[in-house]
């Protein structure tokens, strides 16, 4: 299960709205171990495309070393659909290279740029294989 | 020689867990061949051969010193002692 605030919700799904109708990309960082989405971390995407999204090499390597100077991992790494529903494409799957992340997938198929519901769900892609996982949005993550 | 080659978490399977190895080569090619010979199997999952040789795999990232090894030579990229490299896959999809 991921357990997500909703502050942090509501920033991938307005990323997801503006960036409509290319894919947005972030990551939520949190503590090694901790299974915490902590810190939100909009990404650009590189390939700018409706139907692609690759975080820019530099601005990869720059997080995975802030991410190691602060001993932290990525917990969640999002993306939108935009015409699509919110399931990994046979290439998020192909692609998907961190096991221990929640992969969390927004269609904004339905309002693009506008106010509206989307699709929020939550997966793990671990060798190929997607298992579909819940989702519960907390107004603040435990403290304990 | 000696560099340090930093591991990305999903090919630490080939190197005992550990994040960072160390390993000799004037080039990335060489460096490549070197961790191999020591971590069988990562070569692999770094390099794609093909009909026209071999390359860096498309979704997969290389940096010596914090330069991006596509915008240095790719795999003829020269390393010297002391350098650091880091490999880190993609984050994409479709």
């Amino acid at each position: 299960m991921l357990t997500i605030s909703q502050t942090t919700y509501d920033a991938i799904v307005a990323h997801a709205k503006r960036d409509h109708p290319d894919e947005a990309c972030g990551v939520v960082a949190g503590p090694e171990g901790s299974d915490r989405p902590e810190r939100f971390i909009e990404m650009v995407n590189a390939a700018g495309s409706p139907t692609f999204y690759e975080f820019d090499s530099t601005d990869l390597l720059a997080l995975y070393r802030e991410m190691d100077d602060r001993d932290e991992e990525p917990v969640v790494i999002y993306h939108s659909h935009t015409a699509t529903e919110a399931y990994p494409s046979v290439t998020d799957i192909g692609l998907a290279s961190e096991p221990g992340a929640h992969y969390v997938l927004v269609s904004t198929r339905e309002h693009g740029n506008n106010d509206g519901s989307v699709e929020f769900r939550s997966y793990r892609i671990v060798d190929g294989v997607v298992t579909e996982e819940e989702v519960d949005v907390v107004p603040a993550l435990p403290t304990d | 020689m000696t560099i340090e080659v930093r591991i990305p978490t999903i090919l630490r399977t080939y190197t005992d867990g550990e994040k960072a190895v160390p390993g000799e080569g004037a080039s990335l090619a060489a460096l490549i061949d070197d961790l191999e010979a020591n971590h069988p199997g990562i070569k692999e999952r770094l390099i794609d051969s093909t009909d026209n040789g071999e390359d860096l795999r498309r979704f997969v990232n290389v940096y010596v010193n914090d330069e991006d090894v596509r915008f240095i030579g790719g795999l003829e990229a020269e390393l010297s002692d002391g350098d650091e490299v880091v490999v880190l896959p993609a984050v994409a999809g479709g």
